[in-house]
Formats: C-alpha cells, sequence, structure tokens
C-alpha cells in the first residue's frame, strides 16, 4: 500500500498541487486523472521522488520515502518499476539490454538467470524475437511493451505509469491498458497509473482520483464515475465524444 | 556564480551512492573507445596539418641567413609539445567529444533516461558522466601523444618534400637543446583540460530542460564554456608551471 499526506508542490510560486492526500491500494490499478496541466504528472513525480514535495509526505508500506535519507531512499527506489510516457528505453541499449538493466545494476544474478527472466518478461509483454533490436528500430507501442518488461523485470512492490496510451492508437492503448490492470493482478502490486484517458478510466480504473487545478475533487471506482455529482469531473468524463453518446443514448 | 555553484555541487554528486567498480569499469572502457579510439584519425589529420603549415611558415619567416634550417623544426617542436597539441587540440575535442557529451546527456534528460535511472535509485550523475570523465583523463593525454607525433612527422615530411629543410637539419632541430620538461608541463595540461572538458560539458548536458532546441543551446553552451576553460587554464598554467 501506498499512501500520501497533504503533499503540495508550488513552481515560482505558483501552485501547481495543493494538499493531496490518498490511499493506493495494493493489487489494484489505481488512477490518476485530470486534464492537461493539473498536475498529474508533477504529483507522480512527487511520489516516486523525482520532485520533492514543498509540503506532505509520502508512506511506502508505512516508510516515509520523503523524509528517508539517500540510502532509505534507494533502498525504496529497487522496489518501484515505472513506465515513462516515451518509454524512456536507453537508446544506446538493445530491448535485451534494456530489460536486462536493472538486473544488471541491482542483482548479483548469473547471465543464464538473468537471460531467463527477461526473456519471461518480454513474453509476458507479448514481445518475442526482439531481443536484438535496438529502441529506434520499434514502434511506440512496443517500446511502451518493452518500458513495461523493464518496470516489472525486477519484481517490483510498485508500479508507476506516466501516460501510457500517449502517442498511441486505441487498439494499442487498449493492450497496454489490459497488460498494466493484468500485471498489477497477476503480480499483486501497487499500480498507479497516470492519465487523462477514458477508455483507461473504464477500463482498468479500479480506484481513481480525479484531480483539478491542483486539487482532489474525486475518488471513488470507475463504475461510480458516471454519477460522481462532480460538476468538473463530469464535464472531463463527457468531454469524450463517445462517452457523450453513450450518454445521450441514456 | 550560481552556475559555478552547481557545478561544484554537480562534481560532488558524481563521488555519492557510486556503484560497484566492475560497473565503472566496463563504463569507462566503453568511453575510452567513443572517446579515444575514435577521435585519433582526426585528431592526427588535423595535427599533421597544424605541423606541416608550422614548418612552412617559420620558413617563410626566417629570412636571415644567419639563421641555421635546424631552428625551424626547433621552433615546430617547441609549438607543438607545449601549444599546438594540448591546447589546439583541445579545442578539437571540445567540439567533438564535449558536444558528444553534451547532446548525448541532454537528450538522455529530455527524454526521461535519466529519470528513469533515479527511479532505478541509481546515482545518474555518477553512474553516466564519471566514466566519461575518467575516459577523458586517461585518452586525452594519448590523444595529445598523437597530435605531438603527428605534427612532427608532417612538418618532417613537408620539409623534406619541399625543400624548405633537409631531413638531417629537421632532426637536428628536432633533438636540439630538448627539454623534457616541455612534455612534463605538456602532460599537466593534458590532465586540467581533459577534465575541463568532460565535466563542463556533461555539466551543461546533465542539467538540460526543455527540448530539442535546449539540447542544440546546452551543446553550443558546452563548447564555447569549454573552450573558454581552457583558455583560461592553458594562462593560468602558463604562469604557474613556467616559474622553475
Amino acid at each position: 500500500m501506498l499512501k500520501i499526506n497533504h503533499i503540495s508542490k508550488s513552481f515560482g510560486g505558483k501552485p501547481v498541487i495543493q494538499d493531496i492526500s490518498g490511499e493506493f491500494k495494493k493489487g489494484l490499478t489505481n488512477l490518476i486523472i485530470g486534464s492537461s496541466g493539473t498536475g498529474k504528472s508533477v504529483l507522480l513525480k512527487c511520489i516516486v521522488g523525482l520532485i520533492n514535495p514543498d509540503e506532505g509526505n509520502v508512506f511506502y508500506d508505512l516508510r516515509n520515502f520523503t523524509e528517508a535519507d539517500k540510502e532509505m531512499k534507494a533502498e525504496i527506489r529497487r522496489e518501484i518499476g515505472m513506465l515513462f510516457q516515451g518509454g524512456a528505453l536507453f537508446d544506446s541499449k538493445t530491448v535485451e539490454g534494456n530489460v536486462m538493466f536493472p538486473l544488471d545494476i541491482l542483482t548479483k544474478m548469473p547471465m543464464e538467470e538473468k537471460l531467463d527472466r527477461v526473456n519471461f518478461c518480454l513474453q509476458r509483454v507479448g514481445l518475442e524475437n526482439v531481443n536484438k533490436k535496438m529502441p529506434s528500430e520499434i514502434s511506440g507501442g512496443m517500446k511502451k511493451r518493452v518500458g513495461i518488461a523493464r518496470a516489472i523485470v525486477n519484481n517490483p512492490n510498485y508500479l508507476f505509469c506516466d501516460e501510457p496510451n500517449s502517442g498511441l492508437d486505441p487498439q494499442t492503448s487498449i493492450l497496454i491498458d489490459d497488460l498494466i490492470g493484468e500485471i498489477t493482478h497477476e503480480f499483486d502490486i501497487t499500480t498507479i497509473v497516470v492519465t487523462h484517458d477514458m477508455n483507461s478510466v473504464m477500463g482498468i480504473g479500479e480506484q481513481i482520483m480525479f484531480l483539478h487545478k491542483g486539487r482532489k475533487l474525486w475518488e471513488g471506482s470507475n463504475k461510480d464515475i458516471t454519477h460522481s455529482g462532480v460538476e468538473e469531473l463530469h464535464d472531463f468524463v463527457f468531454s469524450n465524444k463517445v462517452m457523450q453518446s453513450l450518454k445521450e443514448k441514456g | 556564480m550560481t552556475g559555478f555553484g552547481r557545478y561544484i555541487l554537480f562534481l560532488g554528486s558524481l563521488v555519492v551512492r557510486m556503484e560497484s567498480f566492475k560497473t565503472y569499469y566496463r563504463l569507462t572502457l566503453e568511453e575510452c573507445v567513443q572517446i579515444g579510439l575514435k577521435s585519433v584519425w582526426l585528431v592526427a589529420l588535423v595535427a599533421s596539418f597544424m605541423g606541416a603549415v608550422t614548418t612552412v611558415q617559420t620558413a617563410y619567416n626566417m629570412v636571415s641567413p644567419l639563421i641555421p634550417r635546424y631552428v625551424i623544426s626547433q621552433v615546430v617542436r617547441e609549438m607543438t609539445i607545449l601549444e599546438l597539441a594540448p591546447t589546439i587540440i583541445a579545442v578539437i575535442f571540445a567540439g567533438k567529444v564535449g558536444s558528444s557529451m553534451a547532446g548525448g546527456l541532454g537528450t538522455m534528460r529530455i527524454t526521461e533516461q535519466i529519470d528513469a535511472l533515479e527511479v532505478m535509485g541509481i546515482n545518474s550523475a555518477s553512474y553516466l558522466v564519471l566514466p566519461k570523465i575518467i575516459a577523458s583523463l586517461l585518452m586525452y593525454p594519448l590523444l595529445v601523444v598523437v597530435a605531438g607525433v603527428s605534427s612532427m612527422v608532417a612538418g618532417y615530411l613537408v620539409g623534406g618534400i619541399t625543400g624548405i629543410i633537409t631531413p638531417t637539419d629537421y632532426i637536428y632541430g628536432i633533438r636540439f637543446y630538448f627539454d623534457d620538461y616541455s612534455v612534463t608541463f605538456a602532460m599537466i595540461k593534458s590532465f586540467v583540460f581533459a577534465f575541463l572538458i568532460s565535466s563542463v560539458s556533461s555539466f551543461k548536458g546533465y542539467y538540460t530542460t526543455g527540448g530539442a532546441l535546449e539540447v542544440g543551446i546546452a551543446t553550443t553552451a558546452a563548447v564555447t564554456t569549454s573552450v573558454i576553460a581552457v583558455l583560461t587554464a592553458d594562462y593560468l598554467l602558463a604562469q604557474l608551471l613556467y616559474v622553475r
């Protein structure tokens, strides 16, 4: 379980996120949603420690990450897997090298074992026979899958995904969403996905936090989202043409 | 001053939370190939032209028949060892290797590859930059040696082919009153310049923010700042090390 307490962050005196608290449950796909510029990615970066919040704390299974020393932070980070918006694959390494990288750095596994683990993860995300390809030789969707394989290769307890569907076609988006959902349940990890894609919300949003203008306005599941009673969330959900037509059809 | 303070903090961050020796050893060897071996031909080519031009221009300016011809190669030797090889090659090194370091790190920053390392609990500055600095410290002095030899060999060939100076006179001039302190001086300069170029370029690249345009700006800044740092250090070292 991951808990955030009163997180606030400003840039140049301008508040980007304000007083956000919440719990992200283990074994569930937790979504942080909201329009562009509402502070979703900033909140995610505060949670993983890429940005230090001005106020508030992040707890990883009761361990205070925000106030931890560098050693403790490094230790917690080794339990984290993260899928970045653009995949963030290392250009100089092959697909296999990218997925193996956390094992090379963080473990002392023998090479054979590492290769088995890499092949298992690549198979798990539906990629085969791409081990020796460079990131520049594969498609955007494949990069995301390699990113997921790299994120799960070290058996993380926490999986973070920043806009996993950005730049992908609808079919590939659904595949990536399903993959994230399946992995969360299969490995019983705490997954947090930042997105503004309504397909993801309706598809995998078991626990959703809605942000608007840097504040948390609503929390619930995808089953409750269409009748939340929150005007801003209603506007966000039904700004999507598909959702609009569904609403019109009742 | 803020920038200089950040640079000092950046240097400090290279030696904390380090990975295993094996990791740095492998990365440093990879960087040695990128930085050193892949620069040998360019350095040899540039230095050869420098040596050839110095030979021709020295001969052109020596109008007095009272000055022996072997002075040409003596001048080529001194200029090559003290300035052309360490300093001019540093400018070439900053343009080729420094820009590549800044561009590479800047691209890694804007494509979140550096964030990916940090999220894994790796000290990205140390992991990415320290091997580049160590490899530069190892390879740049060797490149300076290559440059020195290429320059003097090119002077020998051009002098002989054009009839400016006989091969015997050239060799005599190269050996005449040779002070090995100038080689020590060139090596000290090489280490200082290698450190400045690699660390300044990496610093500029590592802290890039924005997009492709900013990577270009960081790359330009890396080259200009490191060249200015090299020239400033060149002057300071001349003041310090010539006093014997």
